[in-house]
């Protein structure tokens, strides 16, 4: 069965132990000191070469996630280890080397004022490649493997379409060959008639360079296509994780449900059911709702799901629904 | 179809700029009274300023530069702009994308919707304000006598696009103009709020035309789709048949590129089929078909003639060489 808490498999190259990052906010003079759980106990691994889906709404602590384990912002409790070791035991840079991030925009993203040479071969003289012909050759190996020309290195961000430039922020994640990268909504600020090009770069870059992803998103339909595994995130705690055929077709909780159900389906006019669609909007992580989070919205509601908080359990092999009523297939 | 609610014909909107650009051309299509009716294409495609020419919105750099449009009989093109005011919000409404720039952060909504009834109609502010609350009720608000006094910013993203959806539909407006009403919203949001508007607009039989990115989205909920590239509508069909059997290469492309739902399971992950080549500015829209770049069924009178409209069953049309 799965790993959990103290008995985290070694050979996991991420593993997330209990992982909480809380935020204080407001002050003494705007109505008192809150405390944000904006991730609240996540316990994950991610193995070499796997990619990890990370589905959830705005607001659920996908992004807080993320730059906890890039060692972005300090965990409150639980711990973050790489390739074995916690985070931090490690320094940036080795960091650095391990993990990398493909962020959403672009076009905020990437210094405007930095050739395209300069935004690769930072990285590489951060980590001490200070010879210029191997940085040179590095720099240019890897705009081939994205796809660029070599001329596109003496030029700007400016001069690229968005695609190309998606295609710049991701040769800089990888031109440190790190194992693990997390996109961050890859392709949602893409022109649709693009996004095709980017997830089918993605999944060759990780045959080829052995990476292991984690792949945070809002299309199911993406998601579906390239995870291995997929975790379902809502108000900072994983309400469903399991492999991604399991997930799709099988989802025991009623929020993943609701996510498969909210999806258009063109063929399947008005197939979703009510029943499965979530009511309402994902409510405040300064004010959760008591016991399961989830409880104002959903279908399933009982008078337990508002005083008691549902574990992450096994339902299946691999896969584990955090709901009182995860054995209720319907 | 009967009389079409609305009628753009040849439609053309001109962009000044070092040298003047058609931003839009030769667009044409029908809006039947209470149809729903899609508009999809990529940014820059030219989708959002043909919504704001049937607004008469259109502002320099852009301008009308030829076409009829005809609301219910009646050419509205060369309309005044007063009688234009008339027009929006009492025939015509519209809804925009992003609800936070288009309510007034310095005004509470149920003012905000109560104005409708004030400006449109005449009525007298208390009158209104009671029925801005019965408004509010309606696209599902909970609490409206509490929150009929709120600002935008104590509103969610959901909430204040049911706000944009009370005010457009206020005075019963004959068609309902949706401008990528949910891209900034969650999928779970989006899915009620979509139920919402089709709701509404059943029960009262308005008529949607609806303009997205997402064709999906929009196949789903219109009975007839347009698909535009780069300023031309380069297919248009019945909802279904834009998925089951698109025409042109540029549909075929978008319908094939995106994974969808349950795909993998049928037939294992397959390399997605790629669209090649970037979205042309306008200031580089090629001779002839402007997809010809990117067609992967491209021969040379693509790139020098521009295909005419070949006319296919129920109203719908494509404008291939070789849409065969």
């Amino acid at each position: 069965m799965d790993s959990c808490g103290a008995t985290i498999m070694a050979d996991a190259l991420l593993a997330l132990d209990e992982l909480a990052v809380h935020f204080t906010v407001g002050s003494v003079f705007s109505g008192g000191v809150k405390t944000l759980r904006a991730v609240d106990g996540v316990t994950l691994d991610v193995k070499p070469g796997e990619c990890l889906g990370l589905v959830g709404e705005s607001g659920c602590g996908k992004s807080t996630l993320a730059l906890a384990i890039m060692g972005l912002v300090p965990p409150t409790a639980g711990a973050v280890a790489l390739d074995g070791r916690d985070l931090k035991a490690r320094d940036r840079l080795e960091t650095a080397r391990t993990v990398q991030m493909v962020f959403q925009d672009p076009y905020a993203s990437l210094n405007p004022r930095q050739s395209v040479r300069r935004t690769l071969a930072d990285p590489l003289r951060l980590q001490g490649v200070t010879n210029r012909t191997e940085v040179d050759q590095r720099v240019m190996d890897m705009l081939a493997k994205v796809g660029l020309r070599p001329e596109h290195a003496g030029r700007y961000p400016h001069e690229f379409s968005g695609g190309q430039r998606q295609r710049i922020g991701i040769a800089r994640a990888l031109i440190l060959q790190p194992k693990l990268v997390i996109c961050d909504e890859p392709v949602s600020a893409l022109d649709v008639s693009i996004r095709a090009q980017i997830i089918n770069l993605l999944l060759e870059l990780k045959d080829e360079m052995g990476l292991a992803y984690i792949m945070i998103s809002h299309d199911l339909g993406v998601v579906e296509h390239v995870s291995d595994r997929v975790a379902v995130m809502y108000l900072g705690r994983i309400v469903e994780q399991g492999g991604w055929q399991e997930i799709f077709e099988n989802p025991r909780h009623p929020y993943t449900r609701a996510l498969i159900a909210a999806i258009p389906d063109p063929f399947h006019r008005a197939a979703a059911t009510a029943r499965a669609k979530a009511k309402g909007e994902i409510a405040s992580a300064l004010n959760p709702p008591s016991g399961c989070h989830f409880h104002p919205r959903c279908p399933l509601k009982a008078e337990r799901c508002v005083t008691e908080v549902p574990a992450l359990e096994a339902v299946a092999a691999g896969h584990r629904a955090a709901c009182h009523f995860r054995e209720r297939t319907y | 179809m009967s009389t079409p609610l609305l009628t753009v014909e040849d439609l053309r909107i001109a962009l000044a700029g070092e040298r003047t650009y058609d931003a839009v051309e030769n667009v044409s299509f029908e809006i039947g009274r209470g149809e729903a009716f899609g508009l999809v294409g990529e940014s820059g495609c030219g989708k959002s300023i043909t919504a704001l020419a049937l607004m008469g919105l259109l502002r320099r750099p852009l301008s009308l530069a030829g076409g009829r449009i005809v609301l219910d009989g009646q050419e509205i093109q060369h309309a005044t702009p007063a009688e234009m005011r008339r027009l929006r919000g009492e025939r015509i409404a519209m809804i925009f994308q992003e609800p936070m720039t288009a309510l007034n952060p310095l005004s509470p909504v149920g003012k905000q919707i109560a104005e409708m009834f004030v400006l449109h109609q005449g009525a007298n502010w208390s009158e209104a304000m009671d029925r801005a609350e019965e408004a509010l009720r309606q696209v599902r608000v909970p609490s409206p006598e509490r929150r009929i006094k709120d600002y935008p910013h104590q509103l969610s993203g959901g909430m204040r696009q049911r706000v944009m959806i009370a005010i457009a539909l206020a005075c019963g407006p004959e068609l309902l103009i949706a401008d990528e009403p949910t891209t900034a919203l969650d999928v779970t949001v989006q899915a009620e709020i979509i139920d919402l508007m089709a709701e509404l607009c059943a029960a009262k039989g308005t008529a949607i035309l609806m303009i997205s990115h997402d064709l999906g989205l929009v196949a789903n909920m219109c009975q007839r789709v347009a698909v535009m590239y780069a300023g031309r509508i380069v297919e248009a069909q019945v909802a279904e048949a834009i998925f089951a059997a698109p025409r042109h290469p540029y549909t075929q492309g978008l319908v094939n590129s995106l994974p969808r739902l349950g795909e993998r399971s049928r037939h294992g992950r397959q390399r997605l089929r790629e669209i090649s080549g970037v979205v042309p500015s306008i200031a580089t829209y090629p001779a002839g078909c402007r997809f010809n770049p990117r067609c992967a069924a491209v021969t040379d009178i693509c790139r020098q003639i521009a295909p005419e409209i070949t006319p296919l069953p129920a109203d719908g049309l494509v404008r291939c060489h070789h849409h065969g």
